[in-house]
């Protein structure tokens, strides 16, 4: 085969097709509307930074479910079972390694954080497999059945973790290294929402480059529009799907560890209590859609951080507030995708 | 070897409760092409649809080089199918509108990761016959117009050497100016020995281009022979499609 470049510079003689930057100018809108607010820049900061953190852990549980309802079509209202695996995983990994997560050494602390993030990614990926097999396939295509059976498999499981772990919270306290803040400024940094947001970054960078880079990525942005023809292409997309599923509910298991870590305990209702929020966030993004699904994520945990500081019983209904506001903006979400 | 690439053979077609083809026999020759004509609803789509395991085989065989594809028993899924060498067109062309050109010739392309790994020699061809394409190679597929949609369509069931092509009303909604470059892209890849499978209304198209044709009506096939048989025989063409070919150019 020829593998000479293509004639990339043929483009140079178009117009560029131009970037929808209304929803991120709509984020730093949001950040630099609340600053005049809240009056104080040091708190702002704090505010922000906290808000940057809650989003992106909710943009790691939630990515995994917007590619799941983007590509299969599933409304998978189990996913909250995978956050809770994960972060009940993580209390074992890390009650197995209390030596590491007790030392001084940071080095130890993080070795301790990303050994439970490996195992719970693992358990919640095998989980998801068995789930993918057992309770999504054979209601491919119907939505209520789906709603219905996978919101039962997620009782199932919550009560499978109560055999396991018992039902009382259980404490999952930050590493030594973790715990606490810094000043930056007056403003107050908790040392673990900055690990949040390099980690949800991290995570938010390779799912871009996963989907935009590799034939992969391809596939499933293509799956997301039309899965027959993506067939008729000649490529088993029921394989894609199924894969996706696995990623989907791994990436919850990470979610599930960052977001116990965040609350420093968890209880088997954690992926219920999660599940609205998440829903919420990719319904704001337009389904599918992973650009969407960050945005929607950090304009949730913003708002949530920023109401609960000015107005805290407003707060209650930031969310609702917000996903309603933007689906009177745009009905089919913030970066709806197309052909659907 | 059989003489036909495909071969249907009494295929009926169920989808849902709908009973919609009802005993299709149609072979169609290698390296020709051949049009499925007939009025709308008549069962041409479900034809091609079926042939890709779109919608299964309920009785019958489809058979591609000899080999079954589709009936009990043999029943293939599409991506096997497709990958036998077989490319499908639909009607409503199936572009990945949110993907660039570029992207959607990638995924079309099943040996490349890449758009780096495409050949560029068969890319050159397909730009020489749909140069539109190399114009917009970085645009969003969903911002072309409908014509542009269509040579995208085409072209990506061509950017790789394929046995068969099913191609559903490629000319639907197009100018005459696009048809010709659509009527040229299909001579040239018949004459690369290429099967073609045409559903088409344009009866000009239809006649420009065909060596063979099977006319159905209520699921079957009820007329099959040469293009230039019917293209003569206008009482035959009133008494399969209803009016004259002559009349339409």
């Amino acid at each position: 085969m020829n593998t000479a470049a293509l004639p990339m510079t043929a483009a140079a003689a178009v117009p560029k097709a131009e970037f929808d930057w209304r929803p991120i100018a709509l984020l730093g809108g949001v950040l630099l509307a609340a600053w005049p607010l809240i009056g104080s820049s040091s708190t702002w900061v704090t505010l922000s930074v906290a808000g940057l953190a809650m989003g992106l852990i909710i943009f790691i549980i939630a990515s995994g479910l917007t590619l799941i309802f983007g590509l299969m079509d599933v409304l998978n209202f189990g996913h909250g079972v995978f956050i809770a695996l994960g972060a009940f995983v993580a209390t074992s990994v890390m009650g197995g390694m209390a030596d590491w997560t007790a030392s001084d050494s940071l080095l130890r602390n993080m070795g301790a954080v990303f050994a439970a993030m490996l195992v719970a990614m693992a358990a919640a990926g095998a989980l998801g497999l068995a789930f993918e097999r057992v309770i999504v396939r054979p209601v491919y295509g119907l939505h209520l059945k789906q709603i219905l059976i996978t919101m039962g498999g997620m009782i199932v499981g919550e009560e499978l973790i109560k055999v396991i772990w018992g039902p009382l919270q259980i404490p999952l306290p930050l590493p030594t290294a973790l715990r606490g803040s810094f000043l930056l400024g007056d403003a107050s940094i908790e040392k673990y929402r900055l690990l949040a947001v390099a980690i949800g970054l991290l995570v938010f960078v390779l799912l871009l480059f996963a989907l935009n880079r590799t034939k992969v990525g391809l596939l499933i942005r293509a799956g997301v529009q039309d899965r027959e023809m993506v067939e008729s292409l000649g490529y088993r997309i029921r394989q894609l799907f199924v894969g996706v599923f696995v990623a989907g509910s791994a990436l919850a298991g990470l979610g599930g560890v960052m977001w116990g870590l965040y609350q420093q305990s968890v209880v088997p209702q954690i992926g219920a209590q999660v599940n609205i929020l998440i829903f919420i966030v990719i319904i704001i993004g337009g389904l599918g859609s992973t650009l969407g699904c960050f945005v929607g994520a950090l304009l949730v945990g913003l708002m949530a951080n920023y109401t609960g500081y000015l107005a805290p019983k407003v707060a209650l209904f930031s969310n609702i507030g917000l996903m309603v506001a933007i689906l009177l903006w745009r009905p089919q979400g913030l970066y709806p995708v197309t052909n659907r | 070897m059989s003489a036909f690439v495909l071969e249907m053979q009494g295929v009926h077609t169920h989808i849902g409760a709908y009973h919609i083809l009802h005993g299709v026999n149609l072979q169609v020759p290698a390296g020709q092409v051949t049009m499925l004509l007939g009025r709308n609803g008549a069962g041409k789509t479900t034809t091609l649809r079926t042939v890709m395991g779109l919608w299964p085989t309920s009785q019958g065989a489809v058979q591609f080089k000899g080999r079954q594809i589709g009936g009990q028993g043999g029943q293939m899924t599409t991506p096997d199918i497709a990958q036998l060498g077989i490319a499908y067109v639909p009607e409503a062309m199936g572009i990945f509108t949110d993907l660039t050109v570029q992207e959607n010739m990638v995924l079309a392309a099943r040996s490349a990761r890449r758009a780096a790994e495409l050949d560029t020699a068969r890319l050159e061809w397909v730009f020489g016959l749909f140069p539109a394409l190399k114009k917009f190679w970085l645009y969003p597929a969903g911002k072309l117009s409908g014509g542009q949609k269509q040579m995208l369509a085409v072209a990506r069931a061509i950017v790789e050497p394929r046995e068969l092509l099913l191609i559903d009303e490629p000319s639907k909604g197009l100018a005459p100016s696009i048809i010709n470059n659509l009527i040229d892209a299909f001579r040239q890849l018949k004459s690369q020995n290429t099967t073609i499978l045409l559903v088409e209304q344009n009866f000009q198209m239809a006649k420009a281009l065909g060596d063979r044709v099977a006319v159905m009506d209520n699921g079957r096939v009820v007329h099959a022979g040469s293009m230039a048989q019917l293209a003569a025989d206008e009482s035959l063409q009133h008494r399969l499609l209803g009016l004259s070919l002559g009349a339409h150019q």
